[in-house]
């Protein structure tokens, strides 16, 4: 009895070093097929389109509510000790240094990275990689380089976008509608918030969580067991784990920077 | 082709709205576009407490920040706390008699350097330093001051 639960936590344990291995060759392989892509900068706009342009919409409007709330469930505490000028602070530290890279990367996953992985899982199932390999066109190239290009590339914009479009959506209910003064919500942001403290490293954490979330995604496609079971499994796994990924490294990297 | 010019524009429309956020991240919402290390020239005050004075802290005159705090040090030769302080180039006619004290912004606010200029007719240059300080008020000290003298009253 406990010979087999040992066995099997064994099995998973070992199944688990050796998708990590697999995976950190294939990352090693993706980035040596980044520079082919120099020539061809078509492939490179058209996943540009799908995985960023059309992450737009959820983007903006996440990042107009989360401000609009945040501004109001702030102002509604803030305004008890008297200080609803620092509002604008408030939120926007905790939107440029936390929420908007972790939430970013949260929808990304869903939106983008999951399609990603169903898309090159697909066309593993139908061998359209295979066919690719036939012709002599590597598809880690062709087809997986630049989807990760475009997620790795797409993911700081859109965290850049949903935070200015928060501290807008927060101005909007803080100044247009619950009367707080003008000069005063930007002018407290400007002194608390700092360039490289704060707008800066959340920068850097939005390109880490691109890094990662990209890379799960276009490894789990690829790896993918080809059938129609094993690409849904797949696309789960990718939001599973991007979503653990970017808490954990969210973890650390606020610890690495903010710690002291 | 019409298909692919879509594509390309609404990526270019999506980069250029990427990078005009950052450009408001850096300008509108952090402190880059207030005050720089680069026009800036630093002068050191000693006081005896700095209390909760924190680098980054402003530095006020007559209530308009014109600096910030750069480092806080201890000076073990004198048992002094000393304060190294940018103030902004545009300020650079300080009398060499102003004092520097260390206020409390409202009663649990932040804590500032205010600078009360003095009747010179010679100005504070790039390192130099402010003589007149006035060291943090220590909310608990005064508490503990109030109530020993209330004590004292009674007996």
């Amino acid at each position: 009895m406990i010979g087999g639960w040992l066995q099997s936590l064994g099995h998973s344990g070992l199944c688990f070093f050796v998708r990590l291995g697999r995976s950190a060759l294939f990352m090693g392989r993706v980035a040596a097929g980044l520079p082919s892509l120099l020539p061809l900068p078509r492939l490179l706009v058209r996943e540009l389109h799908s995985v960023g342009v059309l992450s737009m919409a959820i983007i903006v409007l996440s990042g107009l509510s989360v401000g609009m709330v945040l501004g109001l469930q702030m102002y509604n505490t803030l305004v008890d000790f008297g200080t609803e000028e620092s509002l604008g602070p408030v939120v926007a530290l905790s939107l440029v240094r936390e929420l908007g890279p972790v939430l970013t990367a949260l929808l990304f996953a869903g939106r983008a990275g999951s399609a990603l992985t169903a898309e090159i899982g697909l066309m593993k199932a139908t061998d359209q990689l295979s066919v690719m390999e036939m012709m002599a066109v590597d598809p880690l190239k062709r087809v997986v380089a630049p989807r990760f290009l475009a997620g790795f590339l797409s993911l700081p914009l859109l965290a850049a976008i949903f935070s200015a479009v928060g501290i807008l959506g927060s101005y909007f209910v803080g100044v247009g509608l619950l009367g707080v003064d003008d000069g005063a919500f930007w002018s407290q942001m400007q002194s608390k918030v700092d360039l490289q403290e704060d707008v800066i490293n959340g920068v850097i954490k939005s390109v880490v969580f691109g890094w990662v979330c990209s890379w799960i995604a276009v490894f789990e496609g690829y790896d993918a067991v080809p059938t129609t079971e094993g690409v849904s499994r797949a696309t789960t796994r990718t939001v599973v784990h991007s979503a653990f990924a970017v808490l954990g490294l969210d973890f650390v990297l606020t610890a690495l920077m903010f710690g002291d | 082709m019409n298909r692919e010019r879509t594509i390309e524009v609404s990526v270019g429309i999506f980069v250029a709205a990427g990078l005009a956020a950052l450009f408001m991240l850096a300008m509108k919402v952090s402190n880059l576009s207030a005050l720089g290390e680069r026009g800036g020239y630093t002068l050191t005050a000693r006081f005896e407490n700095v209390g909760g004075l924190k680098v980054r802290s402003p530095v006020r005159i007559g209530g308009v920040r014109v600096g910030h705090v750069t480092a806080i040090d201890y000076d073990m030769q004198n048992y002094e706390a000393i304060v190294t302080l940018v103030v902004d180039r545009r300020y650079d006619r300080l009398p060499e008699d102003t004092s520097a004290s260390i206020y409390t912004a409202g009663l649990l606010g932040e804590q500032f350097i205010g600078l009360e200029p003095g009747g010179s007719e010679s100005f504070l240059g790039d390192g130099g330093e402010i003589v007149q300080t006035q060291s943090a008020l220590v909310l608990e000290n005064l508490i503990g001051h109030f109530l020993y003298s209330k004590a004292a009253e009674g007996s």
